[in-house]
C-alpha cells in the first residue's frame, strides 16, 4: 500500500451500489458481500430492483440498487441511510440522494452524466457542474450535492482503457465498469480480492476475453484507489466477534430451498415441488430443480392451481409435497388449500410475500398476506403458519414447516417475504445431526375393530395426542380408502351430511391445529433489564429492524422488551401471559396491522400498531423513535433518544454495553 | 438428453404389481360398501358396472389402483370403487393425478371427469395433461349438460339449447372433446358409448394398456336434464346410420351393410378441401375408401374424422379409437432424471453426509 494513504478505523459502513438495471449492480453488490463475508464482518444486505427486466435505460424507474451494511459487531439490518453511494448514472444519483445523510460519500461515473442521461433522469442541469475546484461543493443554497463528499470518476472511460488489450467492442468493454467500481470499493474497505477473481474465473471460464477484461477492470479499480490521489483514505472494519462456528453468506430463498431438501432427508421422504414461476419465489423452484440427486422432483405446472394440485397428488402418494408462490398465487391456490385441509394431507405452502394487492409491487417486500394465510379460504379451514425472521433463518423455518405438516397431516403456510428472499446474511451452517428427525409413520394396518373380530381401515381415526389421522398411501394392501372435499364422517371418513357430525369435525380440525402448540418451545423474551414496561412484538422479516430499534432505545438508557413470533397459528401457549406482563404492546409490521388485529382478537390486548408499507424494510431509527415515544407514555416521562434515534449519527446497531 | 435414452416401459400397466399367480378377482372385489346415489336411469350406472367388471381383467393389485375425480355427477365415481381414490375439486383432477402418477410408477391412475369439469373449469389442466402425456387414463363422461347444478348448458351443449340459464337458447359454440384432445396432441384418443358394454370395455382395455395419457370420451345419457341426447346413436333403428365405427386397419364405412363385402353403404374418403367427407360407397372405387390408421404419427386425418361429429343434436358421430401413438411420458422422464441424478451420487455418502456437503459448500469461514 502506498505510504501516503491513511488508514481509518470504522466500526460499520453502509454502501449502496446503484445503476441502471443492466449495469450489473446486483452482481457487484453480491461480490462485495461475499468478500466481506469471507473477511469475517457481520453483514446484512438489501437488493432493490425494478420488476421490469430492462426498464427504459437511464430512467429513474430503471434504477437497480444493492445495499450492504457490514460491521465489526453483530448487526441486524441493512441500515437506514447509506454512508457511501456508488451512482453509475444520473438517474441512480437522483433516485438515491434523498436516502443519504449529509457527509455521505458519493462516487459517480462522470462518463454517464451526458445531456441525454441527465434529461432522462429529469435533471435540467448537470449537478456535477456545481462542484467547485477540487470538486468541493459550493453554494449550499442551489447545490443539491452540497454537504456530500462527491468523488467524480470516469469509471467507464478508465475501464475501457484498462481492458483495451482484450479487443472487445466498446460496448462490451464498458460493461466491465461494474468490476472497476467493485475493485475501487474493495480497495477502499480492504476487502480480500481472491474470492472475486476465483468467481470470475469460474463464471467466464469459457470466454477468455470477457474473463480477462473483467479481471483487468477489477484490478484497475483496486489500483486506481491505491495509486491516484483522488482517494486518500482507506478504511478498516475489523472482523466481527461472532459465535463459534462455520459460516457462509446466504440469501433467504437459498436457505429456504436447502431447508426443504433437509426436511426430505430428515423425513426419508422424496420431495415433490409443484410450482408456477412468480416473483419473488421462482428462485426456490430453480434451486430445488438442481437437487434431483436428493430425490427431489420439481414440476413446473401450467398454472398456480395445477402446481398445488400436483403437490396434493404427490402428498396422497406419500411424498413430502411442497408448493411455492407469492400472494397472487396463494389467491389462486386457495380452493386447493381447502382440499388439503379437508383431506388432511401434509403439504408445505411457501408464500414469498410481495407488495399487494393484485399484481402490486412484484419485486418489493411486504407482509400483508398474514390474514390471507389465516383466513383466506371458504369455511372454517385452519392452516398452521410459520414465519422465518432472517434470510438464514429460512432454513430452520422450512424444516419446522415440514415437521408440522408431516406430524399433524396438514397443509402449513411458510410465510417468507421479498426482503428475506433476496437479502442475505452470514449463516452459521447447522450440523445435520442436530436437525429434527421427522417421522412419516405411514399406516400399515387396519385400525378399527368391526365388532365381529375382523378389522377394517378408518382413514379418519385419529392419534389421541396430535389428532393426526393416519397417512395410508396407495400400494398398501387392505387400506384402500377414498378421501375428498366433501365432509367426512368422524372416524370412518365416509361422506356425511349429518349436522352434528359436521359441527364435531369443524371443531376437531380446529383443535388439531391448536394441539401443535403442545410441541412448541416457550417464547424467548429479550428484556435485559427485566424492568421494561413496553413490549415490542413482531413476526417475519421485521425481526432485524425491531431488534435494532430496541438496541437504540436501550443505548439511550431506556428499557424495552422484544418478542418475535415464529408461529402465527397456533400462537405459542405462553404468549397471552407474556402480553399481560407489559403495560404497552407495540406491533411493528409492513402492513396495516394484521398481527395486531389477531393479538387483539385472541388476547383482548390493546396492541398499538406501527405500520409502514413502502415496499421496503422498516427503518430502525424511525421505529426506535416510535418505541421511545411509547416508553415515555408507559413510564410517564419525556423520552429523548438523542443520537440513538433519527438524529445523526444514525445506524448504530451494536448491543449496548 | 441422456434420460430419454433409458428404455421406456411398453404398457401403461407395465410397472404396476400384478396379483399373485392363481389369485382371482371379480367385479365385486372392486365394489365399495357405499350406496350408489345417481338418479335412476343415469348412464353413470352402466359405466360403473362396466369399469367394475373390467378392472379384474387388468390383473393388478387393487391397492395399486387410484381413481381421481373432480366435481360433478360423474366425479362421485371413486366412492363406489374399492381402490384408493380422491374426489377432489372442480376441474383439477388431471393435475392431482399428474402428481400421483409422477410420484409413483407403481400405480395405475385413472381420472373420472365430466364435460363441465374437464372442458370448462378444468380445460387448462386437461390440455396440459394431454400435452405432457402423463401415464393415466382420463374418462370424460359427456352428457352435454350440467347435472349436479341442475340443468345449465355445458361446453358441449349444442348452440341454441334452452336451459335454466339460457331461456332463449345458448349462444355458445360447443367443444368437440375429441377434436380438442387431438389438438392438444394427445397420444390416445377414443370415443365410446355408456350403453355399449362391449365397445366400452374394449376401449377401456386399450386405454389402460396405452402408456401415456389415454383420453376416452364416453357419451352418457342424463335422463333428468338432457334425456335422449344420444338416442340417434343408441336406437337400433338409427344407430347404423349414426355411428361411424373406427377400427384400426379397416376401411371406414357405415349405414346399411352389404352381406357380400361387409361394407356399409356410406364411406369416408379424402375431400378436395383436405378434410374427410362422407360419400355413397357405391360411388367410389374401393381403394378410395379411407382405411383407419390410429397409429399415424400425423394427427390431421384423425382430426378430420373427428369433425364429422354433429355439433348440434347428435345424428352422427365417429366412435372408436381415433389415435394411438407412442411418445415418451412426462412421468417416466421425470423419474428417469431423478434416477440418473441419484445414481450419479451413489457411493458418495449418505443423504445426511451429502446434505452436510451441500449446505457447507461455497465461500465459508470458521470462527473458533
Amino acid at each position: 500500500m502506498s505510504q501516503t494513504k491513511q488508514v481509518k478505523q470504522l466500526d460499520r459502513v453502509i454502501i449502496r451500489f446503484a445503476g441502471d438495471s443492466g449495469d450489473g449492480m446486483q452482481l457487484t453488490g453480491d461480490r462485495f458481500t461475499q468478500e466481506s463475508a469471507v473477511f469475517g464482518n457481520d453483514l446484512v444486505t438489501l437488493p432493490n430492483f425494478p420488476a421490469e427486466i430492462r426498464a427504459p435505460q437511464g430512467t429513474i424507474p430503471g434504477v437497480s440498487s444493492f445495499q450492504i451494511h457490514f460491521a465489526d459487531h453483530d448487526i441486524l439490518t441493512a441500515g437506514d441511510r447509506p454512508d457511501v453511494l456508488v451512482a453509475m448514472n444520473p438517474a441512480a444519483l437522483k433516485a438515491n440522494l434523498g436516502d443519504l445523510p449529509k457527509g455521505a460519500t458519493i462516487i459517480v461515473d462522470t462518463h454517464d452524466f451526458t445531456k441525454r442521461n441527465l434529461d432522462k433522469a429529469g435533471y435540467t442541469s448537470n449537478p456535477l457542474d456545481k462542484l467547485g475546484p477540487d470538486y468541493e461543493a459550493v453554494d449550499d443554497s442551489v447545490n443539491e450535492l452540497a454537504g456530500f463528499q462527491v468523488q467524480p470518476v470516469d469509471l467507464t472511460g478508465i475501464t475501457v482503457e484498462a481492458v483495451k488489450e482484450f479487443g472487445l467492442s466498446r460496448k462490451d468493454a464498458a460493461r466491465a465498469k461494474n468490476m472497476f467500481a467493485l475493485g475501487l470499493l474493495s480497495w477502499m474497505y480492504g476487502r480480500p480480492t481472491e474470492p472475486t477473481i476465483a468467481f470470475l474465473e469460474k463464471k467466464f471460464a469459457k470466454v477468455a476475453d470477457i474473463l480477462g477484461a473483467n479481471v483487468a477492470a477489477f484490478k484497475a479499480g483496486w489500483n486506481y484507489g491505491e495509486t491516484t490521489e483522488t482517494f486518500v483514505v482507506q478504511y478498516e472494519i475489523k472482523p466481527a466477534k461472532m459465535q463459534p462456528g462455520t459460516y457462509r453468506n446466504i440469501t433467504g430463498n437459498l436457505a429456504l430451498s436447502y431447508g426443504l431438501v433437509a426436511a426430505g432427508v430428515r423425513s426419508d421422504l422424496p420431495v415433490f415441488l409443484g410450482s408456477y414461476p412468480i416473483t419473488p419465489a421462482s428462485d426456490i423452484l430453480h434451486e430445488l430443480s438442481k437437487h434431483k440427486g436428493f430425490g427431489v422432483t420439481t414440476l413446473q405446472a401450467e398454472d398456480e392451481i395445477a402446481g398445488i394440485g400436483a403437490a396434493i397428488g404427490a402428498a396422497f402418494a406419500g411424498q413430502l409435497a411442497i408448493t411455492t408462490t407469492s400472494g397472487p398465487g396463494i389467491a389462486l391456490k386457495s380452493e386447493a388449500i381447502g382440499l388439503a385441509v379437508m383431506t388432511e394431507l401434509p403439504l408445505v405452502i411457501v408464500n414469498v410475500q410481495r407488495g399487494g394487492p393484485s399484481t402490486g409491487l412484484p419485486t418489493k417486500t411486504e407482509q400483508a398476506d398474514l390474514l390471507q394465510a389465516m383466513y383466506g379460504r371458504n369455511g372454517e379451514a385452519p392452516v398452521p403458519i410459520v414465519a422465518p425472521q432472517s434470510p438464514g433463518d429460512c432454513f430452520a423455518a422450512a424444516v419446522e414447516a415440514a415437521r408440522i405438516a408431516i406430524t399433524y397431516r396438514t397443509p402449513v403456510f411458510l410465510l417468507s417475504d421479498g426482503y428475506l428472499a433476496n437479502g442475505s446474511e452470514p449463516w452459521a451452517i447447522p450440523s445435520v445431526e442436530d436437525l429434527p428427525r421427522i417421522e412419516a409413520n405411514f399406516a400399515t394396518e387396519a385400525n378399527h375393530d368391526k365388532g365381529d373380530g375382523a378389522k377394517e381401515f378408518w382413514p379418519y381415526l385419529r392419534d389421541e395426542d396430535t389428532l393426526a389421522r393416519p397417512w395410508a398411501i396407495p400400494g398398501t394392501a387392505g387400506l384402500e380408502h377414498r378421501i375428498g372435499g366433501l365432509e367426512k364422517g368422524e372416524g370412518h371418513g365416509n361422506i356425511s351430511y349429518d349436522p352434528a357430525n359436521h359441527d364435531r369435525m369443524v371443531r376437531i380440525r380446529a383443535e388439531k391445529v391448536q394441539r401443535i402448540a403442545d410441541s412448541l418451545p416457550p417464547l424467548e423474551i429479550d428484556d435485559p433489564s427485566g424492568e421494561a414496561k413496553v413490549l415490542v412484538i413482531g413476526w417475519g422479516s421485521t425481526y432485524g429492524p425491531i431488534g435494532a430499534a430496541c438496541r437504540r432505545v436501550r443505548r439511550a438508557g431506556y428499557n424495552v422488551a422484544q418478542v418475535h413470533l415464529r408461529h402465527l397459528n397456533p400462537f405459542p401457549k405462553d404468549l397471552g401471559e407474556i402480553l399481560k406482563r407489559y403495560d404497552k404492546v407495540l406491533v411493528p409490521e409492513m402492513n396495516l396491522g394484521q398481527l395486531s388485529r389477531l393479538l387483539r382478537a385472541e388476547y383482548l390486548v390493546d396492541a398499538v400498531g406501527y405500520n409502514h408499507v413502502y415496499g421496503l424494510p422498516l427503518k430502525a431509527a424511525e421505529l426506535a423513535e416510535a418505541v421511545g415515544a411509547l416508553v415515555g407514555e408507559a413510564e410517564g416521562r419525556d423520552v429523548d433518544l438523542g443520537e440513538h434515534g433519527i438524529n445523526a449519527p444514525a445506524d448504530h446497531e451494536e448491543v449496548p454495553q | 438428453m441422456s434420460t430419454i435414452d433409458l428404455p421406456m416401459p411398453l404398457l401403461g400397466t407395465s410397472l404396476v404389481p400384478p396379483i399373485a399367480e392363481g389369485e382371482k378377482q371379480t367385479g365385486k372385489d372392486f365394489s365399495s360398501d357405499q350406496e350408489v346415489r345417481w338418479c335412476p336411469g343415469c348412464g353413470d350406472y352402466a359405466v360403473l358396472k362396466a369399469v367394475q367388471s373390467f378392472l379384474p381383467d387388468l390383473g393388478l393389485r387393487r391397492e395399486n389402483i387410484v381413481f381421481v375425480s373432480g366435481i360433478g355427477c360423474s366425479s362421485r365415481f371413486p366412492y363406489y370403487l374399492d381402490t384408493y381414490g380422491m374426489h377432489s375439486i372442480h376441474g383439477r383432477a388431471p393435475s392431482i393425478a399428474t402428481g400421483i402418477a409422477t410420484a409413483r410408477e407403481d400405480l395405475n391412475v385413472w381420472v373420472v371427469t365430466g364435460d363441465g369439469d374437464a372442458l370448462s373449469i378444468g380445460g387448462n389442466h386437461l390440455i396440459h395433461a394431454l400435452r405432457r402425456n402423463v401415464n393415466m387414463t382420463i374418462l370424460l363422461f359427456n352428457n352435454r349438460i350440467y347435472g349436479l347444478t341442475k340443468g345449465q348448458y355445458s361446453p358441449t351443449s349444442e348452440t341454441g339449447k334452452v336451459t335454466k340459464s339460457t331461456p332463449v337458447g345458448s349462444i355458445d359454440h360447443p367443444f368437440n372433446p375429441v377434436s380438442l384432445a387431438l389438438g392438444a396432441e394427445a397420444t390416445f384418443v377414443a370415443r365410446t358409448i355408456d350403453s355399449d358394454r362391449k365397445h366400452l370395455t374394449a376401449v377401456l382395455a386399450a386405454a389402460a394398456a396405452h402408456r401415456g395419457t389415454s383420453f376416452v370420451e364416453i357419451y352418457q345419457n342424463c335422463p333428468i336434464f338432457n334425456d335422449g341426447a344420444f338416442d340417434a346413436i343408441k336406437d337400433n333403428e338409427t344407430k347404423d346410420h349414426a355411428i361411424i365405427p373406427l377400427t384400426h386397419g379397416e376401411p371406414i364405412t357405415f349405414g346399411v351393410r352389404s352381406d357380400e363385402t361387409g361394407l356399409g353403404d356410406k364411406a369416408l374418403v379424402r375431400a378436395a378441401s383436405g378434410g374427410v367427407e362422407v360419400v355413397e360407397t357405391a360411388s367410389v372405387a374401393a381403394e378410395a375408401i379411407l382405411v383407419h390408421d390410429a397409429h399415424n404419427p400425423d394427427p390431421s386425418t384423425a382430426f378430420a374424422i373427428s369433425r364429422l361429429t354433429d355439433a348440434g343434436y347428435l345424428n352422427r358421430s365417429p366412435i372408436g379409437i381415433f389415435r394411438q401413438v407412442d411418445r415418451p411420458t412426462y412421468d417416466d422422464q421425470a423419474r428417469a432424471q431423478v434416477a440418473t441424478a441419484t445414481e450419479a451420487v451413489a457411493g458418495k455418502g449418505t443423504p445426511e453426509e451429502r446434505l452436510a456437503q451441500l449446505i457447507g459448500a461455497g465461500d465459508t469461514w470458521t470462527i473458533d
